[in-house]
């Protein structure tokens, strides 16, 4: 089936996660990304599968947490005020290292905000989303075919590290349509001997839990588990490149942000400007070496961000502040045109990206 | 080439179905194509718009702020995103709804009483349609042979049979610019 379809972001991410497997979804309703459940109240009682729109979004990542413990795959969805609320349930599954798919398509914030497109929960998803000690692995999709690719990808994952992997969309990326191809392959099973399933006497009991009072036993749980943030960190990070073989500045953007940059590139070029892009899709891991070996050859870094500058810490860190790196922002719902864009890489060009 | 559309209008004038049936078609065309709706509170009974690309090159940016083709089924509309169209663009105005001409001179003006044409022609609440009949006429931004194709992925199944007053409408606005 390579025939494409024009398919809404949000209803092409929940076909994917039907194609991965996904027979759970709970969920709790919230612009901008709705159609999420919506899509899956028609289509989950068609295969077999669960849509339960729970009381809430705790009672919704809590039963999350039930599914994974069972060792099936389960997802739920909703956009950034819905997502602090699920924050409690999220350190849970990383205490328990279980499996899931967490999507937020990111509004406007703080507080309720607004429902139009945001980045501004950057921060939340790649290092503070709750208490304790750990990561989740984090997709930024900036097409309607990588929302799909994505989900896919992300449930492999999610299996593959027993972690949470959410995607982190937004709202333009939730609403907007392009053309869709649903050719996923095959939904590689994992091995869950660890799930609670039942022992029909035949097994010790599993239990899965995050209470470890027991320092000793606690650190070297934590211990354990950044190992295997290592291991991700080598192994699992992607990003893309975008006309980097002779650009003398960089621009680092992901999910719309990119593609806004994306035509201000090609229009910065037609004026002779050597600009290029690293397109994170891993924010968590972030794409560290790529970064840092191209601080070694371009003049300047430009962070196209859809937040008051959150991402831009970590383009800092990554190139280990050896070039400069000009923000450029729209906030609260605003997205950057590509002229703003395009004023922005002008700048770089006259300052070397010093103010 | 890369053509940016804005059609604007208000909720319930069957914008986002436009904007869905020309991304739909430019797809079947093998072009690169998106299709941004407005999804704010206004869409609920205020002013609806939706922004489509159809490009010979992978779409970059998918929203359109500066339009070459503007579709302007109601006067807030025009008011708007008038002055928004790049210069030589083309504006097209559903003059049944719109009492006032263009005041930009550097734009392709054309007027249709699109409204007017479908309650006079039994195809109410196909204004929508008989503007972007009339729209392919003067652009030609998708080959008017192919309509049909493009409906039979739009129109849901269970509604195949507004396929020919679709049609129709597609024709009347097509016609009229001749």
């Amino acid at each position: 089936m390579s025939e494409k379809v024009l398919m809404k972001g949000n209803e092409a991410l929940a076909e994917a996660a039907i194609m991965a497997g996904c027979r759970h979804y709970l969920g709790y309703p919230i612009t901008p990304q709705t159609e999420i459940a919506a899509y899956m109240a028609k289509r989950m009682p068609k295969v077999g599968g669960t849509f339960l729109q729970a009381e809430s979004e705790i009672a919704a990542i809590n039963m999350v947490i039930g599914v994974s413990a069972a060792g099936k795959r389960a997802m739920t969805s909703s956009s950034s005020p819905g997502i602090s609320l699920k924050g409690e349930g999220l350190s849970y599954l990383a205490g328990c290292d279980l499996p899931a798919f967490v999507v937020n398509v990111q509004r406007g914030g703080p507080g309720l905000g607004g429902i139009q497109p945001s980045q501004s929960d950057y921060f939340q998803a790649t290092k503070g989303t709750s208490h304790g000690d750990y990561h989740m692995l984090v997709l930024a999709p900036d097409s309607v075919q990588e929302m799909v690719s994505m989900t896919f990808k992300g449930f492999d994952l999610a299996d593959k590290y027993r972690m949470t992997v959410m995607l982190l969309a937004d709202g333009t990326m939730g609403q907007m349509m392009e053309p869709v191809s649903l050719d996923m392959g095959e939904v590689k099973e994992y091995d869950k001997p660890w799930a609670v399933t039942g022992t029909k006497c035949e097994r010790e009991h599993n239990v899965v839990n995050s209470l470890f009072l027991k320092p000793e036993q606690l650190e070297v749980k934590n211990f354990e588990r950044f190992e295997k943030y290592n291991y991700i960190e080598e192994n699992e990070v992607m990003y893309e490149e975008y006309l980097m073989d002779d650009a003398d500045i960089c621009i680092v953007a992901f999910g719309i942000a990119a593609r806004v940059s994306k035509t201000a590139i090609d229009m910065a070029r037609a004026k002779g400007i050597k600009v290029g892009m690293i397109r994170p899709i891993t924010l968590w891991p972030f794409p560290k070496k790529a970064l840092r070996a191209a601080a070694d050859k371009v003049k300047s870094f430009i962070s196209v961000e859809m937040s008051m500058g959150q991402m831009i810490e970590d383009v800092r860190l990554a190139t280990e502040c050896t070039k400069p790196v000009l923000l450029c922002n729209r906030v609260g719902g605003m997205i950057m045109t590509p002229d703003e864009v395009l004023a922005k890489i002008e700048e770089a060009q006259k300052t070397g990206g010093n103010n | 080439m890369t053509t940016n559309m804005l059609i604007a209008g208000f909720g319930g004038q069957g914008i986002l179905f436009s904007g869905k049936f020309l991304a739909y078609e430019g797809l079947l065309e093998e072009k690169s194509v998106s299709w941004l709706p407005s999804y704010g509170p206004e869409m609920r009974g205020g002013t609806a718009n939706c922004s489509v690309i159809i490009s010979d090159t992978p779409v970059g940016s998918p929203i359109v702020s500066t339009p070459d083709i503007l579709i302007a089924m109601n006067m807030p509309s025009l008011d708007k995103y008038e002055n928004e169209t790049v210069a030589g663009g083309k504006v097209f105005v559903d003059s049944a709804l719109i009492d006032r001409k263009l005041q930009r001179t550097d734009v392709e003006a054309y007027y249709i009483p699109a409204t007017k044409l479908a309650n006079d022609e039994g195809l109410t609440g196909l204004a929508n349609m008989i503007m972007l009949g009339y729209v392919i006429a003067k652009t030609g931004i998708i080959p008017f042979e192919n309509v049909d194709r493009a409906l039979l992925k739009v129109v849901p199944a269970s509604k195949q049979h507004l396929i020919e007053s679709n049609k129709k409408a597609l024709e009347l606005g097509y016609n009229y610019a001749e």
